[in-house]
Parts: C-alpha cells; sequence; structure tokens
C-alpha cells in the first residue's frame, strides 16, 4: 500500500496518467504536417503519370548539396505516423473500455506505425542510394 | 412500480446522443475529421506501396502505376486526396481552437462550412489539374 495519496498521484496528470503530453504532442506533430503536407501534395502532383526513374530522379535529386526531397519526405512520413499513432490512439481510447482490448489495439496501433515508417525509411534509403 | 421505464407515457428528456441531436455543422465536421483520420492511417499503406515500388524497379513501379490508374485506383486516390485536404483544413481549424480564436457559434460554423467546401474545391482542383494533363511538373 502505498503512503501516497491518490491526490498526489493524479496531480498535473489527469485521468490518463501522462497529463498533457499526448495532447501536446499531438499539436506539434500536426503543426509540423502543415507544412510537409503542402509540400508532400505539391510533389504527388508533380509525380503524377512519371514512370520508376522519374520518381527516384525527384526523390534523389540534390537540392543545396543534399536530397532535399528526400529529406523532406522522411520527415513527412515519420512525423506523420508518430500524429497517427497518437490520433488512432485516441479513437481507442474513447471507444473501448475493455483493458485488456485497450492496451492490445494500443500495441497494435503503435507496431502498424512503426512499420509504415520502417518501410517508408527503407524504401527511401534505397531509392537515396541508388541514383 | 408505476410505470414501465421502457415506455413513458409522455415523452420525457433523455441524455444527449448522437441519434438525438439536431446535427450542428460543427458536429458533422467534427466527426468527418476523425473519419479522415482512419482513411487517411489507412492510406499510409497506399504510400508505403508506392516508395516500395519506386525502390524496387520499373516493374514494381508500372504495378502500381497501373492500379493507380485504374478506376479502383481513381477512386482511392481522391477520396484519400480529399480526406487529406479536409484533415489538413479542419486540422488548421482546431489548432486555431487551440490558440483561442474562432469559438462564437457564427464563426465555428462559418468555419465548418468553409473547411467543408474548401476541401472538395481543393480536391477537386487537384484531380482536375492531375486528369487534364497538368501534373507531372516534377517528373
Amino acid at each position: 500500500m502505498s503512503m501516497e495519496t491518490p491526490l498526489h498521484r493524479v496531480e498535473g496528470l489527469g485521468s490518463a496518467h501522462d497529463g498533457v503530453k499526448h495532447f501536446w504532442r499531438e499539436r506539434v506533430t500536426a503543426a509540423a504536417l502543415v507544412p510537409l503536407s503542402a509540400w508532400f501534395i505539391w510533389a504527388v502532383l508533380g509525380l503524377v503519370g512519371a514512370n520508376e526513374a522519374q520518381v527516384l530522379t525527384f526523390l534523389a535529386r540534390s537540392t543545396f548539396n543534399v536530397p532535399l526531397n528526400a529529406i523532406l519526405m522522411g520527415a513527412f512520413i515519420v512525423i506523420l505516423c508518430y500524429h497517427m499513432a497518437l490520433g488512432l490512439q485516441v479513437v481507442v481510447d474513447d471507444y473501448v473500455h475493455s483493458e485488456g482490448a485497450k492496451i492490445f489495439l494500443l500495441l497494435l496501433i503503435r507496431a502498424f506505425g512503426f512499420a509504415v515508417a520502417a518501410v517508408c525509411i527503407y524504401a527511401l534509403l534505397n531509392i537515396a542510394r541508388a541514383v | 412500480m408505476a410505470e414501465n421505464p421502457q415506455r413513458p407515457q409522455r415523452a420525457r428528456p433523455l441524455s444527449p446522443h448522437l441519434t438525438i441531436y439536431r446535427w450542428p455543422v460543427t458536429m458533422a465536421t467534427s466527426i468527418t475529421h476523425r473519419m479522415t483520420g482512419i482513411a487517411l492511417s489507412a492510406g499510409t499503406i497506399v504510400l508505403a506501396w508506392w516508395l516500395i515500388a519506386a525502390a524496387s524497379g520499373p516493374e514494381s513501379y508500372a504495378v502500381f502505376a497501373t492500379a493507380a490508374q485504374s478506376i479502383i485506383g481513381k477512386v482511392v486516390l481522391f477520396a484519400l486526396t480529399w480526406s487529406l485536404c479536409y484533415h489538413l483544413l479542419s486540422g488548421i481549424r482546431h489548432l486555431a481552437w487551440d490558440l483561442g480564436y474562432g469559438f462564437t457559434v457564427r464563426k465555428a460554423e462559418a468555419m465548418s462550412w468553409l473547411v467543408i467546401l474548401g476541401s472538395v474545391a481543393l480536391a477537386a482542383a487537384l484531380f482536375a489539374l492531375a486528369l487534364a494533363g497538368k501534373g507531372g511538373f516534377n517528373a
């Protein structure tokens, strides 16, 4: 038994046990995704109808001596996957009330986020190296 | 028991729920924000497929391109395009709310319509450009 009062334990953390961390990270990633999404839309519209070689050339193209497009795509994907995991967690938090199912779904969501990010970064590294 | 609680003699006040409320436009935009977020999560698989196909060579990319240019592919890509436009515009609105702007009913409703119409117009414009052959400028 803990000598800590329940009030002290939850103070500043609230019912989700992690305070405003989740809320804040969701907002920071959202703010970062505003310009990155605009860039992504421009990039993809500019690649409509392109063949494989043209896509590789665009992504690996050197701008300011770095593959800027590949870097922006990588940043977009990592922040997107993080934001996705945070957002999907809210859906589970809201609608799944059994603790076991909740933990399982949260693990699944995070695994999905990591998997998508890992696959995309692996592809990007191959693309940036190949050209 | 004076009366069956399932069959009140006259309509009693009910606790608020989705099926009870008249739908204000702000409720529709809030639910749509969540639905487009879930749709975009599924859409990350398409993004991963695109990059993996590009990294795996011309044959793999041709398979992706054929799928993307099919009718189903176009429908899926339009749904994702609109979802992204919607979630982006609606997300900017949420960030404005978080900073304390736009909380009056008038402003919230006006911004809701702006997000709905703006996202449809933006997605339609992007698709019109792509279908008219104005895309591909990065190729």
